[in-house]
């Protein structure tokens, strides 16, 4: 039982950085209808530089406030990586818009080529480990055979800042202009484009949000393990779009609740069968949904026509 | 790579300006320099050294200067290249060929009547070639075994050809059948004594087998679904191959695996060996060029039994599939079979190629099958223009044999210091030559297809007029 409530809340906390990446890829999969493979790569991005200004605002500015930093690192990560989401999609994807399928794809493959080795020649291959942030834990009870259960303060950091940034981002799809302008783009982008919205800006600004929740996932990925290396993207790349698949790609919330699904699947089978085997695990969902629930557990049936 | 082109589609239509505005150059080199210095400001402004267990900052803002200047004069050369072009595209060309088909043969046809026979002629005589070059037969060795690697990529790009330019299906873990007939061979051989050439056949069939179970539940799967999951079934293959340390060894590999033999004649020094059996003076280069020619016959098969089949009904159901699904089941094509015979023939030759792979290295590990080795074949089909023999040729030889030649290029050390070292960027500038490639030509190099049916006369169709597939 206590092993149990443990998993739960660990698994909780690696769901919550899964969603997080896995909207980049379902509101980019839903507005051009592209797998934008160097997403994961953009994650690993943005904890490199979550990590360098950490670094700098730890030991050049000598900030000694954990919390105050992090706040701090998380808003320039996001901003930076942004950046970086923005520029990638007009270098690379904005022109093949309107190209022949597969050619994004593989754009996206060299993007996602291109960063990784980007990062391992400008920072080094080996893995780099951060100062100890947030070490506290809480006791939540004891079992009878003395076995804690704990939640961490990294862990409360991460499901909160989860939940708050997903709510903000979901008020601005809902109930902003540019959210209806990206649900319009999403539903026809001709049509939407004859309304008089500006279609390229609005594919813009969907990569700068999903590049934003990925710094945030990846400032968080970095506060959670601690380390972090140049290929340290592609693994969480492939998981979260399991997750967004999952939840129904296209879908916000379902990219959500596929993430805490893979989360959850990962921590308890490491937990309870073998740990080497865990991303067999997470690959063979990703088969077995696709095969037998293509649209997801909140996605709507893609309706064929001829 | 950090300056956006600009030329998107929207702007393209609009007539340009055909005189060179050099103050809105100015100012959008200068733009593009600044996004330039955002984008580098966390990981090319600081590098992060580890000391022990401490990580500490150093900062190269030199660099950053550098790149940013170098951005700054490529965006400037850019708007001056543009607006000489919009000048003159301004004025038509009265030859500019505007239908797609053409009657006439295209540059393409002239091209390839020369070219396939003259690249055939050159890979023949590659070795021989080489020898003469080099002055020796050790001297030629770094060559010859890059003939063979370059080999082993086209014969790769001509297997997947089928799955992904015939058959329309797109597949992101081909490695899993490279990886399934390298394995076949390591463990049929170390296990069961079984020679090379028992097991090329063996290892074939095995990864066909394995095509024929993985293309089963995929199906039904179309598009960017059908490539996760088979990036998916690529993945799980290195995964198991990784934790079942019984049979595979784990992340070791497999080690000490037979080399092939001249149909029984083993190359050794001693007595009864091919050096000696030929009265030759024994030579370890003997071996490689075996393997060259080896190589070089399987992946001509290859070739000859796609052309054969794209001319047989199967072939013709492959095509007319990639091109509308529901049609083909309309008129009674049974989508199922020819779905899976597409997987497990492509499979197959994936699994001779990994069991060649096998005999070639004398050790196998999980580690050379991981997904950029599928990226990197998808990459060769794709830029080679999907379904064109000859472009995945060429593209092969571009993509493999292209980054290669950056381990020679010593004078760059003059340039930027003993401690460069050009083979550290080998895979960066990959990257960068994907993207660049899709922009510059996105239906790849040859992007005329040759029809398998004629009337009458013969005629090239345009790459655009050529499907890519559901699925």
């Amino acid at each position: 039982m206590e092993i149990f409530v443990q998993q739960l809340i660990n698994g909780l906390t690696l769901g919550s950085i899964y969603g997080l990446i896995a909207i980049g890829y379902t509101m980019v999969f839903g507005i051009i209808g592209m797998v934008n493979f160097a997403h994961g790569d953009v994650f690993m991005l943005s904890a490199f530089i979550a990590l360098i200004f950490f670094l700098i605002l730890t030991t050049w500015l000598g900030i000694s406030s954990i919390a105050l930093a992090l706040l701090i690192v998380l808003v320039v990560a996001m901003a930076l990586t942004s950046l970086w989401g923005w520029a990638i999609e007009r270098i690379a994807y904005r022109p093949l818009r309107g190209s022949f399928r597969l050619a994004p794809l593989i754009s996206a493959i060299g993007v996602s080529i291109f960063l990784s080795n980007f990062v391992q020649v400008a920072q080094g291959a080996r893995n780099k480990p951060t100062p100890p942030m947030v070490g506290d834990v809480v006791v939540l009870f004891q079992g009878e055979s003395g076995y804690n259960v704990a939640l961490s303060y990294k862990q409360i950091i991460i499901m909160v800042s989860t939940a708050v940034l997903l709510t903000i981002f979901w008020y601005i799809v809902q109930k902003t202009s540019l959210g209806r302008a990206q649900r319009a783009c999403e539903q026809d982008r001709k049509m939407a484009a004859l309304l008089g919205i500006n279609v390229d800006r609005t594919i813009s600004l969907t990569f700068v949000i999903g590049a934003a929740l990925a710094a945030v996932a990846g400032t968080m990925y970095l506060l959670y393990y601690g380390v972090v290396s140049f290929n340290d993207g592609f693994v969480p790349g492939v998981k979260a779009f399991t997750a967004a698949v999952l939840g129904g790609i296209g879908s916000l919330p379902g990219a959500v609740l596929g993430g805490l699904i893979i989360g959850l699947i990962e921590t308890f089978w490491s937990a309870y069968f073998t740990i080497e085997y865990k991303d067999v695990a997470a690959f063979s969902i990703l088969a077995i949904v696709l095969i037998f629930m293509p649209s997801g557990i909140l996605g709507r049936p893609e309706v064929e026509k001829v | 790579m950090n300056a956006p082109p600009i030329a998107s589609a929207s702007t393209a239509q609009v007539a340009a300006p055909s005189r060179f505005d050099f103050g809105a150059a100015l100012k959008d080199s200068f733009i593009t320099a600044l996004i330039t210095l955002g984008l580098s400001i966390p990981i090319l402004a600081y590098k992060t050294v580890q000391n022990g267990a401490e990580l500490f900052l150093m900062s190269r803002w030199g660099l950053v200067a550098i790149m940013c200047a170098i951005i700054f004069g490529l965006r400037m050369l850019q708007h001056a290249f543009m607006a000489t072009r919009a000048a003159r595209q301004a004025m038509p060309d009265p030859h500019q060929a505007t239908e797609a088909v053409h009657a006439e043969p295209s540059a393409y046809q002239k091209v390839s009547r020369f070219a396939i026979p003259f690249f055939l002629g050159i890979a023949l005589a590659f070795p021989l070639l080489v020898y003469v070059v080099q002055g020796g037969l050790n001297e030629s060795r770094y060559w010859v075994d890059l003939g063979i690697l370059i080999l082993t990529y086209v014969m790769l790009g001509w297997g997947l050809n089928i799955v992904v330019g015939l058959a329309g299906l797109l597949d992101l873990g081909y490695v899993a059948f490279y990886a399934v007939g390298a394995y076949s061979y390591a463990l049929l051989s170390t296990t069961f004594g079984l020679s090379f050439w028992i097991c090329l056949p063996l290892a074939g069939i095995l990864a066909a087998f394995w095509g024929m179970i993985l293309g089963f539940p995929v199906l039904r799967l179309r598009g960017d679904y059908l490539a996760i999951v088979t990036l998916a079934f690529g993945e799980i293959v290195r995964l198991v191959l990784i934790n079942w340390t019984d049979l595979t060894n784990g992340g070791a590999g497999i080690s000490s695996i037979p080399r092939a033999t001249f149909f029984g004649l083993p190359f050794t020094a001693g007595e009864g060996g091919f050096a000696s059996t030929f009265g030759l003076e024994f030579n370890g280069m003997h071996r490689m060029i075996f393997l060259y020619y080896l190589i070089l016959a399987l992946a001509l098969l290859t070739n000859f039994v796609t052309m054969r089949l794209r001319r047989l009904p199967i072939g013709r159901a492959w095509e007319a599939l990639r091109e509308d699904e529901i049609a083909c089941r309309s008129l009674g094509i049974n989508t199922t079979n020819t779905k899976l015979t597409a997987f497990a023939i492509g499979a197959m030759f994936g699994g001779f190629a990994g069991s060649f792979f096998a005999v070639r290295q004398g050790f196998v590990s999980p580690e050379s099958f991981n997904f950029l080795e599928s990226a990197i074949i998808l990459a060769i089909v794709v830029m080679g223009g999907m379904g064109s023999q000859i472009g995945v040729a060429i593209a092969a030889l571009v993509l493999v044999g292209g980054p290669e030649m950056l381990r020679n290029l010593d004078f760059l050390k003059a340039v930027f210091g003993q401690g460069f070292d050009p083979n550290e960027y080998r895979l960066l500038i990959f990257g960068m030559g994907m993207v660049a490639m899709m922009v510059w030509r996105p239906r790849g190099l040859i992007s005329e297809r040759e029809p398998s049916v004629i009337l009458k006369e013969r005629k090239a169709i345009s790459g655009s007029f050529v499907k890519e597939g559901h699925g």
